[in-house]
């Protein structure tokens, strides 16, 4: 290793990608844009989720009553259905994902202490017509109570898991940091080196004293100036857009590096397996765009199905993000230990496995 | 005594060199001895084997058997300090897209740890006004230019040219040889593959002819055609009842095909005897022109004119 060599592929390099717009737009813009995507649709709106109620026993007081405090639950927007309408025909015409009726018989039955069931319709596909449920149920619950004329005993006393509160942004910025950094290291190094041997400019790289060794390190350097470059865009959008509570933390510095380290190293192998540069954009694809959605890139791990919290364990940007996450929302620094520890692991074998793979030479 | 003085006046020492890909024999046998200083060409058509002769002499492939000494050591095992004694440029030469000359050579000249020279050789390639566009958007022939610079970055003792001007105009052709003239004037021992057989005429104190990988022949461009030519040819133009005229004439070979007659011949004194009989024979004839064979006639004879690849 020879640090002039290093410092002079590194400026080869660097002068190569800053003069390539698109290099420029994928590494640093492309995640800018996701975050003012994602950070537009999930946060400062309504979390409202939309009930159409159609009540059958308009004009008793006690529907009306049971109406309104569905309307101050503060979970759920509600729109009248004509009571003349049938309600399946209403619920496919409209594509309405919670539905509620409230039947004829609902203040007599209520009055003489009958049973009385109130239908709810809902799309299982949708999570905002499992709130509307939850409004519902809660609503039921308390007039259960007061009919019953009974008290609830036990409390919940809610406060968030943070001294910060940890909003959708909060999680996104870190997500969208181990997403720059993946789609960065993969996509940049598939495409180099797939371009590299077609183009020949390794055979041509070849007949100079620099050594494969010299030629990675440069890359790595470039693509972890890169991250931070991109870190630091991220976390100041974040701020001055969506208002994120979070701040740089130089304790991601590691587990952000082994990540650019594993990624590249993967791009690496990627590109040196593929026997052209099309085939190398596809097996970059591949390795980047489920690991992305399933690695809690755009939405917490915890938030999805069981089956794919298990494939997620399988992901070594889901342990980068995991870590971040760790620090940056939690403060929690042995969970960042352990996750800095597993990246790097991850990332060792990658580089292996790139040695093996890579080479200069010409079959 | 002998053998080491051999050894000093030697730039490249190549026996008995063998590689095959699969069943393709691409390289079948060659001996190469090239001197120190002098300017070698391996000319021969497409896939004859002239570009993985010079990639095993380069150290870029191994050879399946055959020993090679380029400046006296071996291009596999010493392939870090050869490097820094020769200059290549492959066949096909490409660089780094968005990276102008001078920053190219900048950066071979930290690889190699030298002192950088990129005004030096961006003047002697006329590249100066070129010299801060960046490679994708040169001509061919100022590409062709900066891997000449590439090469030369290092002062090498010994240059590998593998078709460098394949592709260019005739004007970038020119200007390419100009610098390689100016490279053997100062001594450098130059390899140059090539299909031209003009550029080999140029530019060449020795040529070997390259086919099936084999050489053919080998020696100066004139003890090519003095070995392996026939002599002196007359071509004219003419009808196809001039043939009974030049049968009648000893020791000259007639070919003839729609209107054109070629004779070949040995003695200065038939074409006396040819002019003579034409005149007599009363019938017409045009374009009359005696020539020595040249290298492109023995290449002919030599490879044959089907098409490879």
């Amino acid at each position: 290793m020879r640090l002039a060599n290093i410092k002079a592929d590194f400026v080869v390099y660097a002068r190569n990608f800053l003069r390539t717009r698109s290099a420029l737009f994928f590494t640093l813009l492309f995640p800018i844009i996701f975050l003012l995507v994602f950070g537009a649709i999930f946060s400062g709106g309504s979390t409202k989720v939309p009930l159409s109620v159609q009540n059958l026993n308009n004009g008793s007081a006690i529907s009306l009553s049971f109406v309104s405090a569905l309307n101050s639950t503060g979970l759920v927007t509600i729109t009248a259905v004509p009571s003349n309408a049938n309600i399946q025909t209403y619920i496919n015409q409209n594509s309405i994902d919670a539905a509620l009726v409230i039947p004829a018989d609902f203040a007599q039955e209520v009055a003489s202490s009958q049973n009385v069931n109130i239908s709810f319709y809902y799309n299982p596909s949708q999570s905002s017509a499992q709130t509307a449920e939850q409004a519902v149920n809660l609503v039921i619950q308390s007039f259960n109570f007061k009919i019953a004329n009974a008290t609830p005993i036990i409390h919940a006393y809610v406060s968030p898991v943070s001294t910060t509160a940890v909003g959708y942004i909060n999680y996104l910025i870190p997500g969208l940091i181990g997403f720059s950094v993946l789609t960065a290291g993969v996509f940049s190094m598939t495409n180099i080196v797939s371009s590299y041997k077609k183009e020949k400019i390794f055979r041509q790289l070849s007949l100079t004293p620099l050594t494969k060794g010299e030629w990675m390190v440069s890359k790595f350097t470039w693509n972890a100036i890169m991250a931070v470059v991109a870190i630091v865009l991220m976390i100041s959008v974040g701020d001055l857009v969506f208002g994120a509570g979070i701040t740089f933390n130089l304790y991601i510095l590691p587990i952000v590096f082994f990540g650019v380290f594993g990624f590249i190293s993967l791009g690496i192998v990627a590109g040196s397996i593929s026997k052209n540069e099309e085939t190398a954009a596809i097996i970059g694809n591949v390795i980047t765009f489920p690991m992305m959605f399933l690695a809690g890139t755009f939405f917490p791990v915890s938030s999805m199905p069981m089956y794919l919290q298990e494939i997620a364990k399988f992901l070594p940007l889901y342990y980068v993000i995991n870590g971040m996450n760790a620090i940056m929302l939690f403060g929690n620094v042995p969970g960042l230990l352990f996750n800095t520890g597993i990246v790097a692991a991850i990332s060792l074998a990658f580089f292996f496995i790139s040695m093996r793979v890579f080479s200069w030479k010409e079959s | 005594m002998q053998d080491q003085d051999k050894n000093e006046t030697l730039a490249v020492e190549a026996k008995g060199l063998f590689k095959s890909y699969g069943k393709i024999k691409a390289v079948n046998g060659i001996d190469l001895k090239i001197r120190k200083g002098e300017v070698f060409s391996l000319l021969g058509p497409n896939g004859a084997g002239k570009t993985t002769t010079v990639e095993m002499l380069e150290g870029i492939r191994t050879p399946d058997s055959g020993s090679i000494k380029i400046l006296g050591l071996d291009p596999i095992k010493n392939v870090q300090d050869l490097r820094r004694k020769e200059g290549i440029i492959p066949q096909g030469f490409n660089f780094i897209e968005k990276i102008t000359p001078k920053e190219a050579i900048a950066y071979y000249s930290t690889l190699f740890n030298v002192p950088n020279r990129s005004e030096e050789l961006i003047k002697m390639t006329n590249l100066t006004n070129v010299s801060n566009v960046i490679f994708t958007d040169l001509s061919g022939g100022q590409k062709q230019k900066v891997g000449l610079c590439l090469a030369l970055s290092n002062d090498p003792e010994i240059l590998f040219l593998d078709e460098p001007t394949t592709g260019l105009d005739p004007q970038a052709r020119r200007n390419i040889w100009e610098v390689i003239r100016k490279l053997k004037s100062e001594k450098r021992t130059i390899i140059l593959t090539t299909h031209y057989l003009e550029e080999a005429e140029e530019l060449a104190d020795r040529v070997a002819i390259v086919d099936n990988g084999k050489i053919m022949a080998e020696g100066t461009p004139h003890e090519i055609i003095k070995e392996y030519g026939n002599g002196m040819r007359l071509n004219v133009d003419g009808e196809a009842g001039l043939l009974k005229v030049f049968r009648k004439i000893k020791g000259i070979k007639t070919k003839y095909g729609s209107g054109k007659f070629t004779v070949i011949f040995n003695s200065e004194k038939d074409i006396v005897k040819m002019v003579r009989a034409l005149e007599k024979s009363g019938k017409k004839w045009s374009n009359l022109k005696i020539s020595n064979e040249t290298l492109e006639d023995v290449f002919l004879d030599l490879i044959g004119t089907k098409e490879k690849d």
